[in-house]
C-alpha cells in the first residue's frame, strides 16, 4: 500500500481528504490525517463573538464530521517531520512513513512572542479574538464596559485574515453606537504596515470608511512590548500609544513542529514553490492554507482555492505525469463594515482589489470594493457555505483561478 | 522608469526613487542616497547593506523581523541606523526594491 498523509485537520487539511478520498483507488492508497484538536472551529466567526452575534455553538463542531470514512484519522500531537526518510513522527513515538505528504499546519497566535503581551492584563483589559477563549472573554468584558481608549493593534506581518483587525474596528464602532455610548470611545487601528491596508486601492476605500466612521489610524508602528503599568503599546523607536482596553492580533507564527523538523523560515512557514505549491526542498511535500510562505493572503478562500491546485498536481506526480496545474494567488475577501453592510475584495498574486461585481460580470451579485447590503449577506452566507460545502471539498461557483472579468481596471 | 545622475553614475530609477537595477549599485550611490535621506554611513549600516544586497539575491523575501535576526544588528539598532523607516530606507540604500509587504 502506497501512504498518503495529510498533517493538519482544519480547513485545508479536511478539504484534501475530502478531495483525495474521492480521487485516489482505495486499493493502491491508505489516506491518513493528523490533528491535536477533536474540535474544528469556524474562525471567522470568531470576529463576531465579542459582539454577541454569535455564540461559541455557532463556531465550533466535531471535526470527525467532516472526515470522510476510508480515510484514518489519528488525534495526536505530531512530533516532526523527518522529510529525508519520509517519515513523520507523533509525540509518544509513534512512526508514519509516508510516499506524499501534505503539510497544513496551520499559523498561531504567539502572545509569548511579545515582551509583556501575556502578562498580568492578558484577559483582564488585553485581550485576542484569533482564539475563541480570547473572544470569549473579550466579549465578557464589552458587557460592563463604560468606555475609553480601545485600540486595536496588529503585532506582526503576515497574519491570518488581514482584513480582520479593519472589520473588527468597524464592528465594534456599530457595536458602540447601538449601546448608546459610541461618544464615550475613542477607537484608533495601530499597524506596523504604511497604511490601513496594504494594496493601494483597497487602503484607499477603507481609508474613507475609516474617516468616516472617526476611527483614527497610526502607521508605521512596529510593537515591541506592552507595559502592564501604564497600560501603553512601545514601539522599537520608543512612540507609546496608551490604552484603556488593548484588541490585538499577537504575533502570528507556523506550527512549532515545522521548526523542530528543520523546514521552516524564522516564522515557521514553509518555503514552497508559489505555482505548484511544492516544498521547495522536498518535492514529495505539498504544502497547503496557512501553513504555506506563499505572498498571498493567509485565508479560508485561498485554502481552497489552492486545495483545487494541490490535487491536480498530486493527482499528476502519482500517476508520473508533469504538474501542470498552477496557483495564481487568488483570494477573496469579504470584510464587515458594520450595520449590515460590507465590502468584498477579489485579487491574487499579481493583481490588486479591482471595483466591479462578482462572482457574474455585470450582475454581481456581490459589488468588489464597495460597501453594500448583499456583500454583508455574502459573509454571513459564508458560514453556512464552510461547513456545508467547503470543508467537504465539494465544487463552488467561483473558479480557483482569479478572473479579470466583472472587474474594472483604474488608473491613477 | 526614470534615468537619473546618482554620483555621476546615470541610473534608473521608480517612482519613489528607488533603482530598478540592483546590478547598477555602486558603494558611492549609497552613499549620496543616504545623505538625501539624512543618514552618515558608517561600517555598521554597510553591513546590513551587504546583507540586504545578499538577501535580495538569493531571492528572500525581506522583513525588518528577518533583519533583526541577522546578528549584525537587532531590531532596536536597525531603527538607530535608519530612523524613520528601516527597511524602506535600507533597501533603498542598497539598492533594492522597496520591500512589499504581502497579505
Ligand atoms: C478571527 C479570524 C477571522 C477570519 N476570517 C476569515 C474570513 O473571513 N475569510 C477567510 O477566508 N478566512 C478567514 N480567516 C482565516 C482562516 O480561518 C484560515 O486562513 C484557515 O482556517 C486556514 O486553514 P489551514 O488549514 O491552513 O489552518 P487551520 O484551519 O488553522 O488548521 C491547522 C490545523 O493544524 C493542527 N495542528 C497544528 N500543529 C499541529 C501539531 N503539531 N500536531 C497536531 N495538529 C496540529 C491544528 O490543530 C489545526 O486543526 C479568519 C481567521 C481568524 C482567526
Amino acid at each position: 500500500m502506497k501512504k498518503l498523509l495529510i498533517l493538519g485537520g482544519g480547513t485545508a487539511g479536511t478539504i484534501m481528504a475530502n478531495k483525495l478520498n474521492k480521487a485516489l483507488d482505495k486499493e493502491a492508497w491508505d489516506i491518513t490525517i493528523v490533528d491535536r484538536e477533536k474540535t474544528h472551529y469556524y474562525q471567522p466567526g470568531f470576529l463576531f463573538i465579542p459582539f454577541g452575534i454569535y455564540n461559541k455553538q455557532d463556531v465550533e463542531k466535531p471535526k470527525a464530521n467532516f472526515f470522510p470514512p476510508g480515510v484514518n484519522v489519528i488525534f495526536s500531537d505530531i512530533d516532526k517531520i523527518e522529510a529525508e526518510e519520509n517519515k513523520v513522527i507523533l509525540d509518544g513515538g509513534r512512526v508514519l512513513p509516508y510516499d506524499y505528504l501534505i503539510v497544513a499546519t496551520g499559523t498561531h497566535s504567539r502572545p509569548d512572542e511579545t515582551p509583556g503581551l501575556s502578562g498580568p492584563n492578558w484577559y483582564k483589559n488585553i485581550f485576542d479574538f484569533y482564539t475563541l477563549e480570547g473572544a470569549l472573554a473579550l466579549k465578557q468584558f464589552l458587557k460592563s464596559w463604560e468606555g475609553g481608549k480601545l485600540v486595536v493593534a496588529i503585532t506582526e506581518i503576515p497574519f491570518k485574515c488581514p482584513v480582520a483587525p479593519l472589520e473588527f474596528v468597524f464592528l465594534a464602532e456599530a457595536f458602540f453606537s447601538e449601546m448608546g455610548i459610541r461618544d464615550k470611545v475613542d477607537i484608533s487601528l495601530v499597524t506596523p504596515l504604511p497604511g490601513a491596508f496594504t494594496k493601494p486601492l483597497a487602503t484607499k476605500m477603507l481609508s474613507q470608511l475609516l474617516t468616516e466612521k472617526n476611527i483614527k489610524v497610526v502607521t508605521d508602528f512596529y510593537i515591541e512590548k506592552v507595559d502592564n503599568e501604564k497600560n501603553t503599546l512601545v514601539s522599537y523607536d520608543e512612540q507609546e500609544v496608551p490604552f484603556d482596553l488593548l484588541t490585538i492580533v499577537p504575533m502570528n507564527m507556523g506550527a512549532e513542529m515545522i521548526s523542530r523538523s528543520g523546514l521552516g523560515d524564522d516564522m515557521n512557514y514553509i518555503p514552497t514553490d508559489k505555482h505548484t505549491l511544492q516544498s521547495k526542498a522536498h518535492k514529495n511535500i505539498f504544502v497547503l492554507g496557512d501553513a504555506a510562505d506563499l505572498p498571498t493572503s493567509k485565508a479560508g478562500s485561498v485554502a481552497h482555492f489552492s486545495a483545487d491546485i494541490v490535487y491536480e498536481n498530486l493527482l499528476s506526480a502519482i500517476d508520473g505525469r508533469p504538474m501542470t496545474a498552477s496557483f495564481d494567488g487568488h483570494a477573496n475577501c469579504y470584510i464587515e463594515t458594520g450595520y449590515g453592510k460590507g465590502a468584498l475584495i477579489d485579487f491574487n498574486y499579481e493583481t490588486e482589489p479591482l471595483p466591479g461585481t462578482f462572482p457574474l460580470p455585470g450582475i454581481g451579485p456581490f459589488d468588489l470594493l464597495k460597501n453594500t447590503s448583499i456583500n454583508h449577506y455574502g459573509k454571513i452566507m459564508f458560514r453556512w457555505i464552510y461547513w456545508h460545502i467547503l470543508l467537504k471539498g465539494k465544487e463552488l461557483p467561483v473558479e480557483s483561478e482569479m478572473t479579470m472579468a466583472g472587474k474594472r481596471k483604474v488608473t491613477g | 522608469m526614470a534615468q537619473e545622475t546618482i554620483a555621476g553614475k546615470n541610473v534608473a530609477v521608480d517612482q519613489e526613487g528607488y533603482l530598478a537595477n540592483p546590478e547598477e549599485w555602486t558603494k558611492e550611490i549609497a552613499g549620496e542616497m543616504a545623505k538625501d535621506i539624512g543618514i552618515e554611513l558608517t561600517d555598521k549600516h554597510l553591513e546590513v547593506i551587504d546583507y540586504l544586497r545578499e538577501q535580495h539575491a538569493q531571492g528572500a523575501q525581506l522583513s525588518i523581523r528577518k533583519v533583526g535576526k541577522s546578528g549584525i544588528t537587532d531590531i532596536k539598532g536597525l531603527y538607530k541606523l535608519f530612523p524613520g523607516g528601516p527597511l524602506k530606507h535600507s533597501s533603498k540604500i542598497a539598492g533594492i526594491p522597496k520591500p512589499s509587504s504581502c497579505v
